[in-house]
């Protein structure tokens, strides 16, 4: 059975892990330590890790003033106040620069679940997709997590890694490939395809194999980039199934869907519906019951795939 | 270099900044004029700074948080051979490497880009924590506008600049009390930002803005486990008399007769 982990958790221990190997990674965090998981990484390293208190607006501009100094600070806090409160500061005094900051953002999405609509971020990915030269990665589980933390310390500019709270179970493998803008097939059919990103990809696969028992094979893409983005994969796809389906825990406007909507349109006939949250903000509940309020299921995946290839 | 030599140089800093100013049509002389004295203390008396090696491991940082106050750091910057001085007239045009407000990724010497107010002087807490951590020894300058400090990310920076007991980082503020819309008073009072920074836990020491001895003077006071503050108290648009004083030139066009009065002014006093 494949292990289950929280990927905040992965986040931690994948920064302890990269910490050992480069002593330039500096963690930097905002009062939530121990809910971003940077805690683990600031026990093993005290002398690389700084609180900045609750303060984003400076945790990001001073990460800015560390990858100035050569060093590769790792800034973290929940989503939706790195991305949304200090969204300026990461646009000019870190994306405009290129500085080689890297934020791994947690408790994104609708999965933080009980915390309610105010600490849901479900509008980040839209906005550091229109960063130029931002790298956005949504890592499915603990595995891809590992991977994104230590690809991002790889690119020399700013990079944002999307971490969610809830302990999920793993579906990637250590040798499932994780090149940065290559999406990775998880699943081959012709008569549709699947384009998803993050925790939803679970939901994803289950809908593939429902909609299989109906006859209709459904490829599954689990784009764990979403910047630089595989235009080439979408309309390689896109040609071969004819009709395109995305999914993701986040608003459709600005996130996977809107990235895939512009490679496809003026270059593909192939019918196209975005599963995401519908222009509405989240509200408390279990992520679960979220998922299903919210339409982020496999039934109503599958339900939409069959509507659209009907 | 000697104090009446560089007091000379500032007339010419304040031509320089005048015709680039006028010759783009936009841009920002009041606030320009007013932090000469303040940029030309760091960058020919107090900061290890070396124009033929722009990016020396060791060189002070120097952040122009307030930085639509550039044509000023980029006319010092040419005078000290940064760049050709006649890249000076290129200012905010097209290709350019003189940007509207600063850019490390295109000018020689500028260390960190700014004009987003409140970001410079968070980003010089990031540069002298860091210098800390890599247990450098060169130190950090910002220089802040006094409408700029009605923006709280500077007092998230002065709080962690505090906590972390950063007594390599230097704050100037240009006080010249004026801002686009008014004076501090009419638009946001800043109150006594001599307490306030004290409060915040600083240094704090108050300097005649135009007098590069003063302000080098307070640059040098030796300092330990603490930030220092220095309030400079300036004039804005200080050299051209009709824009002293008036908030209206904060960002306000030079036409022909303005400029050619302007120059006058400033070649008058040089000739003194």
């Amino acid at each position: 059975m494949s292990e289950s982990k929280s990927l905040r958790v992965a986040y931690g221990e994948a920064l302890a892990e990269l910490g050992a190997k480069n002593d330039k990674i500096i963690v930097m965090d905002a009062d939530l330590s121990h809910a971003t998981m940077t805690s683990i990484f600031a026990a093993k390293y005290p002398d690389r890790f700084y609180n900045f208190g609750l303060a984003e607006a400076n945790l990001m501009c001073a990460a800015a003033g560390f990858a100035h100094s050569g060093l590769v600070p790792f800034a973290s806090t929940f989503a939706l106040f790195g991305t949304g409160r200090a969204y300026e500061q990461i646009r000019n005094s870190i994306s405009y620069v290129n500085a080689n900051v890297k934020f791994g953002l947690s408790h994104s999405g609708l999965s933080v679940g009980e915390d309610g609509g105010s600490h849901q971020s479900i509008e980040d990915i839209a906005l550091m997709r229109v960063l130029p030269g931002m790298t956005i990665f949504v890592p499915c589980d603990p595995i891809e997590t590992k991977k994104a933390v230590f690809a991002a310390a790889e690119i020399n500019g700013p990079v944002y890694i999307r971490v969610a709270r809830p302990i999920v179970e793993t579906i990637t493998t250590d040798e499932t490939p994780f090149i940065p803008g290559k999406a990775n097939m998880m699943k081959d059919g012709s008569d549709i395809c699947i384009m998803a990103t993050g925790l939803i990809l679970r939901e994803v696969l289950k809908a593939a194999d429902r909609l299989a028992t109906e006859g209709i094979n459904a490829s599954v893409v689990n784009f764990h980039t979403i910047k630089p983005f595989d235009n080439e994969c979408v309309l390689k796809m896109a040609e071969q199934c004819g009709a395109v389906i995305t999914a993701e825990e986040h608003s459709i406007i600005g996130g996977l869907g809107s990235a895939v909507a512009e490679v496809l349109a003026g270059n593909s006939c192939a019918k196209f519906v975005r599963v995401g949250i519908q222009d509405k903000f989240g509200k408390s509940g279990k992520p679960g019951d979220l998922f299903a309020a919210y339409g982020l299921t496999a039934e109503n995946i599958a339900a939409q795939c069959k509507s659209l290839i009907k | 270099m000697n104090n009446e030599i560089l007091n000379e140089k500032a007339k010419q800093i304040r031509a320089d900044i005048i015709k680039m100013l006028y010759l783009c049509q936009s841009g920002h002389p009041g606030g320009s004029l007013s932090c000469v004295e303040i940029l030309m203390s760091l960058y020919y008396k107090a900061a290890n700074v070396d124009a033929t090696d722009p990016g020396m491991e060791n060189r002070d940082r120097i952040v122009l948080s307030k930085g639509h106050a550039c044509p000023a750091l980029y006319a010092i910057l040419a005078d000290k051979g940064y760049f050709p001085r006649e890249d000076l007239w290129s200012l905010r045009q097209i290709d350019s490497h003189l940007q509207g407000h600063p850019d490390m990724k295109k000018t020689p010497g500028v260390d960190v880009s700014t004009g987003s107010l409140g970001q410079g002087a968070s980003i010089a807490v990031g540069l002298a924590l860091a210098a800390k951590h890599k247990k450098a020894v060169y130190k950090v300058y910002v220089v802040i506008g006094d409408g700029e400090v009605q923006e709280g990310l500077i007092w998230e920076a002065a709080m962690a600049a505090a906590h972390y007991k950063l007594d390599n980082l230097t704050v100037l503020l240009d006080h010249n009390g004026l801002q686009i819309d008014g004076s501090n008073d009419q638009v946001m009072s800043i109150g006594d930002i001599m307490a306030k920074y004290r409060a915040f836990g600083f240094e704090c020491i108050k300097v005649d803005g135009h007098d590069i001895e003063d302000i080098t003077e307070a640059i040098n006071v030796p300092i330990t486990d603490k930030p220092k503050f220095i309030c400079c108290e300036t004039v804005k648009g200080k050299g051209v008399s009709f824009m002293e004083n008036k908030f209206e030139w904060h960002g306000k066009v030079l036409n022909n007769n303005e400029y050619n009065i302007a120059l006058k002014e400033l070649e008058v006093t040089a000739n003194v």
